[in-house]
């Protein structure tokens, strides 16, 4: 069954391929504590100590980083269901 | 080129399988109704209209014509011609004949389709013992036995199917001419019928009329006819009418058998024609130019021969010649056409080889002008600088990245994608560039490097050579440390920026000082490099007189003034030192170079800081003053060494002509007998150079001039753009970065991967869309914008026009885009 069109499936299929590339790699690098992705946490304004920033900042990197995996993940998915539209509306036109 | 008649034919269509020669009109003062093969081309329009005729025919059935690509069909020989004519005729008259049938066929159809839908309706009007009562209407087609109907004194009726529109005009037309005698009964038919001629479906009503009288029916009749009703007879016994009902339907199957027969052996034909049509189309049109470039030709005087002239690359001379004996030989002529050379004053075209890589960076050159005759062509420089200085104004890897894929998938599938004809004209742009989009992508790439920039974010390849040395107590107390450089900055990043700036408060006001640097720097030299281009044209063209008037004050002035500025931004970069111990030596009491630059100008001088100064070397103010004294005196130079030349070398050079590189001199005749062309008024206009007033030559010196010295000025504030839009260029992504994607970054766990998800879908569309479409096409401008302008001024005349040859491959093409 067709969901949408030639353009719409080829538009998702680019999408979903350039998301996984990226996901995949900026949950790596959140996953290393990379310093250049640190304003991309969420933490808070203030904490008590240093060590409550740290603790803080550690969790909030695993965090993202799975957070990041997971969306890949769905993104997986979106290629899956973008590549069968694909096919489908190359396999209609062929008929 | 002398062609013999028989063998023109055939040599012409060897040419123009060459595509190397460009004819010239040697008959432009002849009627276009009056040259010699207008026969021919009559002929081959007739031809052409025969072939317009079947292809509409085929595409109204829908059948697909092929695409011919590879092997396309030569010109036809006159024996081929003659085949090709009656084949066309035969299929042309079969068409026609078949199509006129059709619609006698159909609008026979029609009549029995509404004869059966009368016969079937009018059951409601009739009771059975009425019937046998109304039997005189039953004779044939509405011939009604006018003895029985007076003497009955009965009704009579005819019966007929009329337009739905017609109806309420028609019944109001009965009543009136029948003073209300008449008795119409009317049901309308559901399903349309369709139209014979047009195919249209219409919508029709049958009726009955009752009526008494034979006066009565004659108007009736008339009125019908009025309004295109068309009668039937329709039997008034019931019995009759069923036996009439079966015969018409077995009528209608036949006919429908028929027809459909007919049908078949209509696509049966298109189909059989179909698959050679192209080609004859092709045929058609090579035979077309043939005969039209054969009536440029003109008669020899002793009518043994054609003469004709064409411009042709020197290297492809032997090619000619050899089409021209292929031409002959096929033909079986004894006597062989052959081309003679001939000089001449007029200016040639100008042409130059491109292969697929280079054809996209030579039209864009030629959008602003064709190159004058042999003039240095900048197109093959432009192959590096365009995607060099588009790549310094767009510097993103993740971008450069994405223009690099889409690059290079262009080209990978250039085959297929070169048969898509109707993609629109948005798309042959972008194909027709893709080599140069690929040479974006990989240079963006490169300084997306250098510039340290991932959509926004820098990569932290080599480690950071910034250290933090504050101790954990004034970190936590200040919310804003400065890292002085004396102490924090260890060694040199080894590839570009280092990725600590992306995180830095003041990494603008770094950057624009360095990127405003690098734009000054690179367009300095990117003019120099244009005002040494003129030195290969004025070598090219032997006007070594302009080397030193012209060449040698322009680049002097250019050099003494700009590039002294280049120098000091450079000295300045390498003599201030954070690490040094001399106060002058170190960063605080470095000078701007642009003050510098404008005391320079104004003999003017500045009181620098205290312990600073004024002057960054020895000796820099004795050299800033020779140099703008030399860069002054230059102006005059420019001024006036020109034309004074132009002046004292015109009282020497009483009568020859030879000074100008484009002018060869002398025109031979080759045979002695044809008188050839025009060239001599033409001559004379180039001549004109030459008894141009001085005044002329000292007011077009002093625009030449004053043009220049302000250009020099403006321009290398122009190449300012360099930095203006790489510096947008990073805050548009900085921006798209922190207000979409960081948001969806900032979401709670395991959940807000789903915000995720969509974010990031919307932050690809943005950057597709804003980052990459717009800032990618607003760069695009503005590098072509600096060639063409800022470049190209220097030293590109820009004046001719180009090479058309005569080829049967320019021609298909340029028919096939209409």
């Amino acid at each position: 069954m067709k969901i949408c069109g030639p353009k719409c499936s080829l538009c998702g299929l680019i999408i979903s391929v350039w998301g996984i590339v990226q996901l995949v790699l900026m949950g790596l690098f959140f996953y290393i504590h990379s310093v250049a992705l640190i304003e991309d946490l969420p933490l808070l304004e203030e904490y008590e100590n240093l060590d409550a920033f740290y603790t803080a900042a550690n969790a909030a990197y695993t965090q993202n980083a799975y957070n990041c995996w997971i969306a890949a993940c769905i993104y997986v998915l979106t290629l899956l269901l973008s590549a069968q539209q694909f096919y489908m509306n190359s396999r209609v036109t062929a008929n | 080129m002398f062609i013999q008649p028989e063998a023109a034919y055939t040599s012409v269509s060897e040419l123009g399988e060459t595509g190397s020669v460009q004819f010239r009109d040697l008959n432009c003062n002849v009627n276009i109704f009056q040259r010699k093969f207008v026969t021919e081309v009559r002929r081959c329009d007739e031809l052409e209209r025969k072939i317009r005729y079947i292809e509409t025919e085929i595409k109204k059935d829908g059948i697909a014509l092929p695409d011919i690509q590879d092997d396309i069909p030569r010109a036809p020989n006159p024996r081929e011609i003659i085949d090709l004519e009656a084949h066309l005729e035969k299929t042309e008259s079969e068409m026609i004949e078949l199509a006129q049938n059709e619609v006698n066929m159909k609008s026979n159809y029609l009549e029995l389709t509404e004869l059966r839908k009368v016969l079937e309706n009018t059951q409601g009007f009739f009771s059975d013992q009425e019937v046998l009562n109304l039997d005189s209407s039953n004779r044939g087609a509405g011939v009604v036995d006018e003895a029985t109907v007076q003497h009955r004194g009965r009704l009579g009726f005819v019966a007929g199917v009329i337009n739905r529109e017609r109806v309420f005009g028609f019944e109001r037309m009965l009543w009136r001419i029948s003073r209300g005698n008449v008795f119409l009964k009317r049901s309308d038919l559901d399903a349309p019928l369709n139209d014979p001629a047009t195919g249209h479906p219409i919508y029709k009503t049958v009726f009955v009329a009752f009526f008494q009288g034979e006066q009565l029916k004659n108007r009736i009749k008339k009125v019908c006819t009025g309004f295109h009703a068309s009668l039937y007879p329709c039997p008034s016994s019931h019995n009759e009418r069923e036996e009439m009902v079966k015969n018409v339907r077995t009528r209608l199957e036949d006919l429908k058998l028929v027809l459909s027969q007919t049908e078949d052996h209509r696509s049966r034909v298109l189909a059989t024609v179909s698959k050679n049509l192209p080609s004859w189309s092709i045929m058609v049109k090579k035979m077309k130019a043939i005969y039209h470039t054969l009536n440029l030709f003109n008669m020899d005087v002793t009518k043994k021969c054609l003469i004709g002239e064409c411009w042709v690359p020197t290297k492809d001379l032997h090619i000619v010649q050899k089409a021209l004996s292929d031409g002959s030989a096929a033909v079986g002529s004894t006597i062989p056409s052959f081309l003679n050379v001939i000089d001449t004053n007029e200016q040639p075209p100008t042409f130059n080889r491109t292969n697929k890589f280079t054809r996209g960076f030579q039209n864009l050159i030629d959008a602003y002008g064709i190159a004058s005759y042999r003039e240095c062509n900048p197109a093959l420089y432009t192959c590096i600088t365009f995607p060099f200085l588009f790549a310094v104004m767009f510097g993103d890897l993740g971008h450069g990245i994405i223009l690099l894929l889409f690059g290079a998938w262009m080209v990978l599938s250039e085959k297929k994608l070169a048969r898509i004809k109707n993609g629109g004209e948005i798309w042959n742009i972008f194909f027709g560039g893709r080599y140069i989009i690929l040479l974006m992508g990989l240079f963006s790439c490169y300084t997306g490097l250098i510039y340290n920039d991932v959509f926004s974010k820098s990569m932290n390849i080599f480690g950071s050579n910034w250290i933090n040395n504050y101790n954990t107590s004034t970190v936590l107390t200040n919310k804003h440390l400065q890292m002085p450089p004396n102490t924090s900055a260890v060694g040199v990043y080894p590839l570009g920026l280092d990725p600590i700036w992306q995180l830095a408060d003041n990494k603008i006001i770094f950057l624009n000082s360095f990127k405003m640097k690098l734009s000054i720097i690179v367009g300095v030299l990117h003019m120099v490099f244009g005002v040494c281009m003129s030195v290969c044209n004025f070598v090219h063209f032997k006007k070594y007189s302009s080397i030193f008037l012209e060449f040698v004050p322009q680049i002097l002035f250019l050099l003494l003034l700009f590039g002294y500025m280049v120098f000091m931004m450079f000295f300045k970069w390498f003599k201030y030192s954070p690490h040094a111990t001399f106060q002058p030596e170190t960063p605080g009491c470095a000078p701007s170079v642009l003050i510098m630059f404008i005391n320079m100008m104004l003999f003017k001088n500045t009181k620098p800081f205290v312990g600073c100064n004024e002057f960054m070397f020895d000796s820099q103010e004795g050299l800033q003053k020779t140099f703008v004294v030399i860069g002054l005196i230059c102006v005059p130079w420019m001024l006036l060494g020109k034309p004074l030349y132009i002046k004292f070398t015109r009282g020497r050079r009483v009568s020859h002509v030879k000074h100008n590189g484009e002018l060869t001199g002398n025109m031979e005749l080759a045979e002695g007998e044809t008188p050839l062309p025009t060239g001599n008024e033409q001559a004379g206009g180039a001549h004109g150079h030459e008894e141009e007033p001085m005044s002329e030559v000292f007011i077009h010196q002093g625009i030449h001039t004053i043009e220049y010295v302000l250009s020099t000025i403006s321009h290398t504030a122009s190449y300012l753009r360099l930095w203006a839009l790489s510096l947008a260029h990073a805050q548009l992504s900085e921006v798209l970065w922190n207000m979409v994607l960081s948001l969806g970054l900032k979401m709670p766990p395991y959940t807000g991967a789903i915000g995720l998800f969509v974010i990031f879908g919307a932050w690809c569309l943005f950057t597709l869309a804003i980052l990459v479409m717009m800032e990618g096409l607003s760069a695009f401008l503005h590098t072509l914008r600096l060639h063409w302008v800022e470049f190209m001024s220097k030293f590109y005349e820009g004046l001719g026009y180009a090479f058309q040859p005569f080829s049967f491959k320019a021609i298909i093409d340029g028919e096939e885009e209409e």
